[in-house]
């Protein structure tokens, strides 16, 4: 359809241009859908949302559930790879502690945080502890399985060339597998960002004072619709920028690391 | 004294299935100092087995290695492996940090294993590429870098396995002729791995032909007698291609007809 020549509108269109076309055909096919579609009072207009978004900016509530939701996330995903990356390096490199702890990470990994939920909110009360503990389960295996894929898929030539060169094993260690498992470990990150607002919703809907999922849940008490549509679009929104900006700081700060993106 | 020796070298692995596999057997060969050694052999008749063993990733089943009269007993920086794969190449580290890699892992002062790593770089013929990362280079430009890399780490010797297999015609021709120069400029003792008979004539001093596996051994050792630059035209060239020629026709035939 485009021809050569228009290569300049075809490179807007795959970069930036792109987006913002795709996502207002989002806005217009939804406008379209709820006016002449299902025209309910159950399926309002992104125009109906937007009013109410600028509406719940305007007096604080959703910037106070959207940083509340944020807070957990970050916190519990900070704490998730800190976590999981040492102990994904050292399955990966040294056998004996791969077969100990594998038990755990393939037992537990097959449980959803969502099931989770139940005990962590009998543990940990319905508090800031109890979601920090679901993030943090929801990153940690996923993180950890990552990474140690990642030791194991290093190329055995990597290893042996920094042997011939008098690299000993903690150099090899430190200059060798760590760096070359990088990309492996970002990808990981990056899927455990993914699961962990699934995770924080669900853990919002069912015990928690503030959140986009509190937010959800009382929309749905009240039959508020328009204001569970603010916490979806906030939701999706959020999730495309965070991960957005995971890949851009991927690229800047770590490029030469960066997985095929 | 033979700066390293093979000594009835054996190696035999073991498959999955509990089958022992003897790749290579009485394996005899001495490597003088300064020359130019190449083991030529069909595919799968065991020449990276016996490169592995010297450079110490893996261990005779029965026999002896020694280099300058010592056995081998693991990897070491006297002995620096060039492979036939890019894979061995640090990808988050420019050109110049992968050859300051040796230096930096002995704890080289940075100012004098940059210049010292660019000065290989420039052996090498590789000036100017010193910033960019592997992936941004082509196939012969990686090998030089891997040359480097090890020769800046003044090695004993120089193992190279079928370095140049995995390029194209014309730039492997290209990097013969620019190894040759290398190892005229250094006469570091070099192992040099090939299948290719042209290859071999072009570069080695010797030239070890190896039979067919399994139980290989080394079959005859043909001395080239030939100085300075080359020619695959010249009658010389041509007598000794000959030779090898007649020695290996067999063993590549066997070769086939165990493969199949």
């Amino acid at each position: 359809m485009i021809r050569d020549s228009d290569g300049a509108a075809r490179r807007a269109l795959s970069g930036y241009g792109g987006y913002v076309l795709g996502f207002i055909s989002l806005f217009v096919i939804w406008q379209l859908a709820s006016l002449y579609l299902v025209s309910s009072v159950l399926f309002p207009p992104p125009t109906v949302v937007f009013r109410k978004g600028v509406l719940l900016v305007r007096n604080g509530v959703l910037l106070e559930h959207l940083s509340a939701s944020l807070q957990r996330i970050l916190a519990g995903f900070i704490a998730g790879s800190l976590l999981g990356i040492p102990i994904g390096l050292a399955m990966g490199s040294f056998r004996p502690v791969r077969r100990v702890l594998e038990p755990y990470t393939e037992f537990l990994r097959f449980i959803p945080s969502v099931a989770m939920i139940t005990v962590a909110v009998i543990w940990f009360g319905i508090g800031e502890a109890s979601k920090i503990f679901l993030i943090i389960y929801t990153t940690i295996f996923i993180v950890i399985l990552n990474t140690a894929a990642g030791v194991s898929a290093i190329a055995p030539d990597k290893i042996r060339a920094a042997q011939s060169l008098g690299a000993t094993r903690a150099q090899i260690f430190i200059h060798v597998a760590m760096p070359a498992t990088v990309p492996y470990i970002l990808t990981g990150m990056r899927l455990a960002m993914g699961n962990s607002f699934t995770t924080i919703v669900a853990a919002e809907l069912i015990a928690a004072n503030d959140g986009l999922g509190k937010m959800l849940w009382d929309g749905r008490l009240f039959m508020l619709v328009d204001e569970i549509f603010v916490s979806l679009v906030t939701l999706g929104l959020l999730g495309f920028v965070v991960d957005r900006m995971f890949r851009w700081s991927i690229y800047t700060f770590a490029g030469k690391y960066s997985p095929a993106t | 004294m033979p700066l390293v020796s093979f000594l009835d070298v054996e190696k035999t692995y073991r498959s999955l299935q509990g089958v022992d596999y003897p790749a290579v057997e009485h394996f005899n060969v001495e490597i003088e100092p300064g020359e130019f050694f190449c083991l030529l052999g069909p595919s799968g008749c065991g020449k990276t087995t016996v490169l592995k063993m010297l450079a110490g990733f893996e261990t005779p089943t029965t026999g002896q290695i020694l280099m300058e009269g010592r056995p081998v007993t693991g990897a070491s920086r006297d002995r620096g492996v060039v492979f036939q794969g890019d894979d061995s190449l640090y990808g988050w580290l420019t050109a110049v940090e992968n050859v300051e890699f040796g230096l930096r892992m002995r704890h080289v002062g940075k100012a004098e294993r940059r210049e010292r790593a660019l000065r290989y770089l420039e052996l090498v013929g590789l000036r100017g590429q010193e910033q960019k990362y592997p992936a941004e280079l082509s196939g012969g430009m990686k090998q030089r870098i891997q040359i480097a890399r090890v020769l800046v780490n003044e090695p004993k010797m120089l193992l190279m396995d079928e370095p140049f297999a995995a390029l194209d015609a014309q730039t492997r021709s290209l990097m013969q002729v620019e190894l040759a120069r290398i190892w005229q400029a250094t006469r570091t003792t070099v192992l040099f791995i090939t299948h290719d008979i042209d290859e071999a004539v072009t570069l080695g001093k010797r030239i070890g032909v190896m039979r067919a596996g399994p139980r290989s051994q080394v079959k005859g050792v043909v001395e080239v007698a030939l100085n300075g630059a080359r020619s695959r035209t010249d009658d010389a060239f041509l007598r000794y291609y000959k030779a090898v020629y007649e020695m290996i026709r067999d063993e590549v035939a066997k070769s086939i007809v165990g493969a199949s």
